[in-house]
């Protein structure tokens, strides 16, 4: 390969029929791999010189904040914006890089996959902090600036699917919930108002496929985009779900606020 | 049996479109939220540093009338004022709102809210989370909109693209056709209502700010469809955005708010022309030269964003770019450890694009496509007028068709001001909704007795355009004639437009939109077929592009956003109007004509930000009780 060229790998198809493609483009100084893919679109020609439908993605902000762009890039769950190809050259010290789609969601085509499931656990955990009437003319409760700056860290959770990918314990077999799901717990039962919802939300992780399952890879922790605590909130919610099998057991009011 | 529900369809699912979603569920309505992706992921996602409401908890005596005479003075008074008025009184208690709903707020240590100062006002009145305040109030909306999905009140058609408006024989708005966009299937969505909150059109520029889903294509499909768009010409350049090989990554104005200063390096040889009119000279040869502050002592870095960006532009065409390229420094690398914290969000993301650290070394930017002022013409009848229980806020020229947002025209003017689009497009969302619900009361002939002919001639007429589209065996590949609508829209219809410039613009979209009838699609198919998508967003977005060309060629003034340097004045005697185009299917151009702008708070005077001054903001005709958006009746009574 001549010096200036870089050759994307690209596991593409759909669902029971997915193959390899290999394209090979001019590598410019701050190309990321959407920028690539916005190549290979003008002129989708294979190394091998053959025509073939462009490469579907699936791509908003380019700033990763959307979470739409998540794939394996060389066998890393992440973002393709921040992909970028100087870098993944210089790591993985090879000029060909590998793009896949997630394996553990239905795969629509090419790169893009369908992440409903993990919007579906959000309704599950009752992710929102519930709030009776529009026209109060109050503030919320008082925060204070460290517990603010907590919860806004898990807030930043663009629901993009990395840290279920890299999960050993989410598999075809396994129904368990995942580090997404359970970190938003963290942060609505962390709410001065969301609490009223705790003993539900921690319901749906003392349930089948819930806490219990995480086998303490820490590989959720690893890829997060965002650097969310996501063991730390496992951790956490590990300890409050059984303070709740406790009050259960000893037959205390239900914290229902 | 009671009244059966109403129906709405909404269109978007960003801040504007979850939030009208969200008011119209509480409301009582059912809704049909339809969006290209799953609204968590919309373009509002993007706004960082935050959100402008006129609570005064800074203890700087500021008020909503002050909010509002810098919006309508920051607009360069072309926004109508009644509008912009009662968002600012409302910017309260959308804050409280936002606050109640968990919005992780940055805070004080009292633990109530914190706030920063932005572009074009002297007052801390921007409330922020972290340097991504936008994802944040999306989130939060999300989250609601989520609780009501649960209680089977609003249901998702995600990854799904709206096409047309159905127009019953009456040229009332019936309801949407929209296509899957996994297989191509076209459908036919029945409605008492739509509302269009579809945002902006960066791609049209194709190198902006925007997100890749914010193509315009709802705006110029309706716009084809005869629906009136205001005000195109007002495109708003960010001063500060990072370069890039796919797009320009915002650099937010909240770096400039916590101190942030620009510069080049000096060079006492050269001079550039000074806000007066004056010629000064570019600093000392090289030392920093910090030419906002030195030109504008008053707001300094904060100027409003076109004046910040023609400066920028001034000084790189004067040769003093650094490193000879069209770029400048962003400095925040002065600034304490905590301050710099505030801004880790948004200076990581710099890092992550560039591989540089900011807090070492000072940021590269320059400015780029960001905002569209214009969109969509609404009505908007005043609290207090005659005929204000007769019409209905947000409106477009079609009954029964509503827009908020970015994609309407509304509160802006010729250039909006930082952090004041996160409040226009909640209080917008929320309009619309209390709107849509008077509208279908007082809607004489209901969806169901209008007959099922118009449904099928839209649906028809939309899988006719499909199938063209898919048959078309031409040479031209869509994405090459894209590269080339966005290379002259950004040289001659952004920061500094001329006519001629402008003509050539015309020129050119119009052999575009020739050269478009010959696509050919490298894919044919019919699942989740990205080229198909984009061809057919293609095709409207020229005409989009050809309303924002028609519209700056024919304003011959300087206002806001829009600069001809032949003609450096605002002419408030000649153009001191709305701008309406109307799709012109003969020509196939637009047809300009203008509407008078309302300024009954606020006589126009000279927009002027060199000298430092809280002036007594003082506006005419206040309204003794202006209605609260989450009020039960919103003021109807």
């Amino acid at each position: 390969m001549e010096e200036d060229k870089c050759v994307l790998k690209i596991y593409r198809g759909v669902e029971g029929h997915q193959y390899f493609e290999e394209f090979e483009l001019e590598r410019k100084h701050g190309l990321n791999v959407i920028s690539a893919l916005m190549e290979i679109q003008k002129n989708p020609i294979t190394k091998e010189g053959k025509k073939v439908e462009p490469v579907v993605w699936e791509m908003a902000c380019l700033e990763e904040v959307c979470g739409s762009c998540s794939m394996i890039i060389n066998g890393v769950p992440r973002q393709a914006c921040t992909a970028l190809i100087d870098n993944l050259i210089s790591e993985n010290k090879s000029k060909v890089i590998t793009l896949a789609p997630f394996s553990k969601f239905r795969v629509i085509r090419d790169l893009v996959v369908d992440r409903t499931s993990m919007f579906e656990k959000l309704k599950k955990i009752k992710g929102w902090v519930p709030i009776e009437e529009l026209h109060s003319q109050e503030f919320g409760p008082k925060i204070s600036p460290e517990k603010q700056e907590a919860m806004y860290v898990e807030s930043t959770c663009m629901t993009c699917g990395c840290c279920l990918e890299a999960c050993p314990q989410i598999n075809k077999g396994s129904k368990f919930i995942g580090a997404q799901a359970i970190s938003q717990v963290k942060l609505f039962n962390a709410h001065p108002t969301g609490e009223v919802l705790k003993s539900d939300r921690l319901h749906v992780l003392m349930e089948e496929g819930g806490i219990s399952e995480c086998g303490n890879a820490q590989n959720c922790k690893a890829v997060c985009p965002k650097k969310i605590p996501l063991t730390q909130s496992i951790a956490q919610m590990g300890k409050d779900v059984t303070k709740e099998f406790f009050k259960i057991a000893l037959g205390l009011p239900e914290n229902k606020g | 049996m009671g009244v059966r529900e109403k129906e709405v369809v909404v269109v978007g699912g960003g801040l504007a479109g979850l939030s009208a979603a969200m008011r119209l569920a509480d409301l009582g309505a059912k809704v049909k939220l339809i969006s290209l992706t799953k609204v968590k992921r919309s373009h509002s996602v993007c706004a960082q540093g935050g959100i402008n409401v006129a609570v005064n908890l800074m203890g700087e005596e500021d008020s909503p009338e002050i909010h509002a005479y810098d919006t309508i003075k920051g607009g360069d008074f072309l926004a109508d004022q009644p509008p912009v008025l009662e968002m600012c009184y409302n910017g309260p208690q959308i804050i409280r709102m936002l606050d109640r709903m968990g919005v992780p707020f940055n805070r004080k240590m009292d633990g109530s809210l914190d706030f920063r100062r932005f572009g074009g006002t002297l007052y801390k009145r921007t409330a922020f989370a972290g340097a991504s305040t936008g994802q944040q109030l999306l989130y939060a909306l999300d989250e609601q909109v989520r609780r009501f999905e649960v209680q089977g009140k609003i249901e998702k058609y995600e990854h799904h693209e709206f096409l047309r408006a159905v127009v019953d024989d009456n040229g009332v708005c019936r309801g949407a056709v929209i296509m899957d966009l996994y297989n191509l299937k076209l459908s036919t969505i029945k409605a008492d209502a739509v509302l269009i909150a579809t945002g902006g059109l960066g791609v049209i520029f194709k190198y902006s700010t925007n997100s890749t889903i914010c193509t315009s294509a709802a705006n110029g499909r309706l716009y084809r469809q005869g629906v009136h768009i205001a005000n195109p010409e007002f495109i708003q350049i960010h001063p500060t955005a990072i370069p890039g090989n796919d797009k320009l990554r915002l650099m937010s104005e909240s770096a400039r708010g916590e101190g942030g200063r620009i510069w080049v390096y000096g060079d006492s040889s050269k001079k550039i022309i000074g806000p007066n009119g004056e010629e000064v000279v570019c600093g000392v040869t090289g030392q920093p030269w910090y030419f906002l502050e030195e030109l504008f002592p008053a707001f300094g870095n904060l100027v409003p964003r076109d004046v910040a960006a023609r400066y920028i532009i001034q000084v790189v065409d004067a040769g003093l770019g650094i490193e000879g390229k069209k770029q400048v420094y962003l400095d925040v690398t002065e600034l304490d450890a905590k301050t710099q914290h505030k801004l880790d969000a948004i200076l990581d993301i710099y890092q992550k694009f560039t591989g540089d650290d900011p807090k070492v070394t000072p940021m590269k930017i320059f400015p780029a496509v960001h905002y569209t002022m214009g969109g969509l013409w609404v009505d908007w009848p005043a609290t207090g007028d005659k005929d204000r229980f007769e019409r209905y806020r947000h409106m477009t020229n079609m009954p029964g068709l509503f827009a908020a947002g970015e994609c309407d025209f509304q509160y802006h003017g010729a250039n909006r001001l930082g952090a004041n689009s996160l409040l226009s497009c909640i209080y917008s969302g929320m309009v619309a909704a209390n709107e849509i619900f008077w509208f279908i009361d007082d809607l004489k002939v209901k969806v169901e007795d209008v007959g099922t002919r118009c449904f099928e001639e839209a649906e028809a007429k939309e899988l006719a355009i499909k199938h063209d589209l898919l048959e078309r065996n031409g040479v031209e590949n869509v994405h090459v004639l894209h590269d080339e609508l966005a290379n002259i829209m950004v040289s001659n219809c952004t920061v500094v437009r001329s006519n001629k410039g402008l003509k050539e613009a015309i020129y050119k979209i119009k052999e575009l939109q020739e050269r478009s009838k010959k696509i050919r699609l490298d894919d044919k198919g019919s699942h989740l077929n990205q080229t198909y998508q984009f061809a057919n967003q293609f095709s409207v977005m020229l005409d989009v592009a050809m309303t924002i060309a028609k519209g700056a060629l024919l304003r011959d003034e300087f206002r806001g956003s829009h600069y001809k340097s032949e003609f450096p004045q605002r002419d408030d005697e000649n153009f001191l109007k709305t701008t309406l185009a109307t799709y012109d299917p003969v020509s196939n151009e637009p047809l300009i004509s203008y509407l008078p702008v309302d300024i009954r708070h606020l006589t126009p005077i000279l927009r002027d930000y060199t000298k430092a001054k809280r002036v007594q903001a003082h506006l005419e005709n206040i309204p003794k009780k202006i209605p609260l958006v989450t009020e039960r009746d919103y003021g109807r009574g």
